[in-house]
């Protein structure tokens, strides 16, 4: 037979499938008696000096039944977890640009490696013995400064949204301490909608503002007809989600400090403005960063994440606390910065996600400040190759485009004519995707676009990358006109194909806990 | 497993007039035939049913004879009833209200109609609030938000609901504009009531954030905060639309879905008034008007409320006026303005500008008002 090379020329991922198990729960698989690690006996000694080991617990701390763990043997365990990790569609493996907003760039792994060395350390030990990790939260602190421009920074924000959330508090403490009883916060339709929520916690009533229908970014007219006296904050994501700087923000920020208010930059699209545009010139009282974006930790699927959060000088007192500071010797947990009666003290339990602190801290060493402004250079080139090549595909588009603007590291396209030429809608398209490897991400709800795409590739991909992506969507989009059925009942090549989710809206159809299940469902 | 009874009308003139230039259909559908116009309604009716022909032994078909969908639906393979006190051959908007109560009798799970913003009247016209309709656009003026996209979309979403996997329904707007100034290039819309169809996309569990709330609650949110802020000795003119309905149903008071109610103290003064009426009751009186956007355009004024006169506006004042609109109708202008036009520029002029606009209990959204 003559051997030949493999055919490489296809472009589409058309013969990807996904893992699939049918893996049972654990508890389904789990055999009374089975066990994965036989703990020996103790010897007759020991047991004669300090007796049975259960006996050594305080009796209120000792199990009154059994723990309701399941049995398994080691190999089962190692089993079960591989197989589920197969049917995942982890950044891992594929080409993460659908996933527009999430920031899905590589995450370094000699920087997981690094931050295992301190998977020990607790954060209640004595501060004498976990020196180095509290000089990386230092350093790290001062990077983000110099990044941002702000006088100081807290980690304690386990996530994006908990960062706002403490930009909320911080607005909140601030006008207290003043004694203002402002009661409205303003944001953008397009950012975020935690930066709603956030203030909307702290018992504020917000206002959104709307995209100016030719530029799609807010009107400064509009802003100024709702920031009033009665505003006590106006935060902002810069670039929006749809890939849109406004280049007007600084005269926002100005005219709300007019009113009295401070001025919250959300900065979870940071990686449009690493070393081109601070917070502290466009006049921001104070930002965040998601670190586990920007900053590579990486997204972890919900966690473990850090939405650092910083303010300017004069706001430092409000900041939650501790945060850790040298005073010529060692570093050390200070709380005596803070406002006591004002401040708002904590937003979590303890200091900061350390490995993700950590991993930060890595990953900024190792790109020094030109690499930083590198990043963004590249991650916007990426966008805007990105977005010429999509803009090409027929039926797909975008909105606000004018002759003096462009998209900076992301962008949201609109596939409304597929959709009212085939009935295929940009949910179908999600699940079809899947079916190459790839994600693909829509909207925020409810979509203010229609049959809107959101797109990012950051700076990790390739060109080649990024025009397997354009490809395999462009295939999928031909596919909506040819077999559009194909496509609105994918997937077909994933662990799981599609879900009814009609139950979704029913609450007597949900099992909240394994427990809950086993009640229900016979 | 039970079957389902899918009723189907099809306006066989439906979509006439728009081919040879007519702009419209009503009144004019044998001068369309006599220019050469192909009725298109039943093709586009069977681009539908072809969704449902995977279900087809699990639904059955209630319709009338021959064009007015018994043809189709035999010629598809569907089972079907037909009316039998109906009869094919010139069939007329009465033809369509009797057949739409027929449907109502026979207690189906959804009615689908192919037609246009007139067939759509003539389905409200019979139509029962518990009946649930969907339109496959097959007219030439199709403004009203009942009818799908296209008809395969109608089809699939049929196909959706009936076999449970779409499970909610909205109201949406029956509107229409008048032909003979269409003829003339005046567009005039009015609004004539509701429809309750399924819900096209329902929201899914997304991993970047929770699920918003229902459009029925955004609308009990807004209403909670209209009646939370209601003061004393005032005159709240309630005007038309489903969001504004909210407040009166908030309030437990009968009020008029496409006309405006007063309430004063939380009760109710007056049901269904317009202009001079409305007068009566405000002249000298602390007043405040409450509007949402109707019309299916994008209007504040002039499409759907005309009973709000411009004197009404003017006394009211643009500092009284209390602007309601969900998320999800807001969101379809896209940052468009809100649109009015009451009948005098000079108070279109003066009404324009930004506002705050009430879209949930604590949510504001700034929105322009412009006469374009």
């Amino acid at each position: 037979m003559e051997m030949k090379r493999i055919d490489r020329s296809q472009k589409v991922r058309v013969g990807f499938h996904e893992a699939k198990w049918d893996e049972a729960i654990i508890y389904e698989l789990s055999k009374p008696g089975e066990r994965g690690i036989l703990v020996p006996k103790a010897d007759k000694k020991v047991v004669d000096a300090v007796g049975n080991g259960v006996s050594m617990l305080p009796k209120g701390l000792r199990r009154k039944q059994a723990v309701n763990l399941p049995e398994l043997s080691q190999n089962h365990v190692l089993r079960h977890y591989m197989r589920l990790s197969q049917e995942t569609l982890g950044a891992d493996v594929n080409i993460e640009i659908g996933q527009g907003t999430c920031t899905m760039k590589y995450s370094p792994k000699i920087n997981e490696q690094l931050a295992r060395g301190i998977f020990d350390l607790h954060p209640e030990q004595d501060p004498s013995t976990a020196q180095g990790i509290m000089e990386i939260f230092h350093e790290t602190d001062k990077y983000m400064q110099e990044i941002s421009g702000m006088s100081r920074f807290t980690f304690q924000p386990g996530g994006g949204s908990q960062g706002l959330f403490t930009m909320g508090s911080i607005v909140k403490a601030y006008m207290n301490s003043k004694g203002e009883t402002r009661d409205e916060f303003i944001t953008t339709i397009y950012s975020h909608p935690s930066d709603a929520a956030a203030p909307a916690l702290k018992g504020y009533k917000i206002i959104y503002l709307q995209p100016d229908p030719k530029t799609g970014v807010p009107d400064l007219e509009a802003f100024k007809a709702v920031c009033t006296e009665r505003t006590a904050g106006f935060i902002q994501a810069n670039p929006e989600d749809t890939g849109l700087y406004n280049s007007n923000i600084a005269k926002f920020v100005k005219y709300a400090h007019k009113m009295g208010a401070l001025c919250c930059y959300d900065q979870a699209n940071g990686n449009a403005v690493l070393g081109v545009a601070r917070a502290k010139e466009a006049g921001f009282d104070m930002c965040h960063f998601n670190l586990h974006k920007t900053f590579s930790t990486p997204h972890g699927c919900g966690g473990p994440a850090c939405g650092a959060t910083g303010v300017r000088a004069g706001l430092e007192e409000f900041l939650p606390a501790p945060l850790i500071d040298f005073d010529g010797k060692k570093y050390f947990f200070n709380y005596k910065f803070e406002n006591k009666k004002f401040g708002v003290h904590k937003v979590r339990a303890y200091y900061g996600v350390a490995p993700v602190v950590l991993k930060t801290y890595c990953w900024i060493r190792s790109l020094g400040p030109n690499g930083l402004y590198q990043v963004t250079k590249t991650a916007v080139l990426n966008n805007n190759y990105m977005f010429k090549k999509m803009l090409e595909i027929p039926g797909i588009s975008a909105f606000y485009i004018t002759d003096d603007n462009q998209r900076v590291e992301q962008c949201r396209y609109t596939m409304e004519k597929i959709y009212k030429d085939t009935g295929v809608s940009t949910t179908d398209i999600q699940r079809r995707m899947m079916d190459f490897g790839m994600h693909y991400w829509t909207s925020h709800h409810p979509f203010f676009l229609p049959e809107p795409i959101t797109l990012e590739p950051t700076e990790s991909p390739s060109k080649e990358d990024i025009d397997e992506y354009v490809n395999t969507l462009k295939y999928v989009f031909k596919e909506c006109y040819d077999n559009p059925e194909y496509v609105k009942s994918a997937p077909h090549s994933s662990t799981t194909h599609q879900v009814d989710e009609s139950v979704m809206d029913d609450p007597k159809k949900w099992a909240t806990s394994w427990k809950v299940y086993l009640r229900k469902y016979k | 497993m039970e079957r389902k009874k899918l009723g189907l009308i099809i306006n066989p003139i439906a979509g006439l007039g728009g081919s040879v230039g007519l702009k419209g259909t009503d009144g004019v559908s044998e001068e369309a035939i006599h220019r050469g116009a192909i009725p298109r309604a039943e093709e586009r009716t069977q681009r539908a049913l072809t969704e449902l022909l995977a279900n087809k032994n699990q639904v059955i078909v209630y319709t009338g004879p021959g064009s007015l969908g018994g043809r189709i639906a035999k010629q598809m393979g569907f089972p079907y009833v037909v009316d039998g006190a109906l009869s094919d051959g010139h069939t007329t908007g009465k033809t369509t209200q009797d057949l739409v109560r027929w449907l109502q009798q026979q207690d189906v799970d959804l009615v689908l109609f192919a037609g246009g913003d007139g067939t759509a009247r003539d389905i409200y016209a019979a139509a029962k609030a518990s009946t649930v309709f969907l339109g496959i656009p097959a007219g030439v003026k199709i403004h009203s938000p009942v009818y799908a996209v296209n008809p395969s979309a109608a089809g699939a979403l049929a196909n959706l609901y009936l076999t449970g996997k779409v499970t909610k329904t909205s109201e949406q707007e029956v509107v229409d504009i008048d032909e003979n100034q269409y003829r003339h290039d005046i567009i005039n819309t009015k609004l004539y009531g509701y429809l309750t169809i399924p819900m096209e996309h329902a929201y899914t569990q997304n991993r970047k954030c929770a699920s918003p709330p229902s459009e029925a609650t955004a609308m009990e949110t807004i209403a909670a905060r209209v009646v939370d802020d209601m003061e004393p000795d005032t005159y709240y003119l309630i005007g038309a639309g489903t969001t504004t309905r909210a407040i009166m149903q908030e309030l437990g008071l009968a009020h008029t879905l496409i006309g405006v109610d007063i309430v004063c103290n939380k009760k109710l003064v007056a049901k269904d008034v317009y202009g001079k009426q409305i007068m009566q009751y405000i002249r000298g009186k602390k007043a405040k008007l409450v509007v949402t956007i109707t019309g299916g355009q994008g209007f504040l004024f002039g499409r759907g409320n005309q009973q709000l006169t411009p004197e009404v506006i003017k006394k009211v004042g643009k500092d009284n006026l209390i602007i309601l609109a969900t998320k999800d109708k807001l969101f379809q202008l896209r940052g468009q303005p809100l649109l009015v036009d009451t009948g005098n520029a000079e108070l279109d002029q003066k009404l324009s500008g930004f506002y705050r606009i009430i879209c949930s209990y604590y949510e504001t959204a700034v929105g322009k008002v412009a006469t374009n």
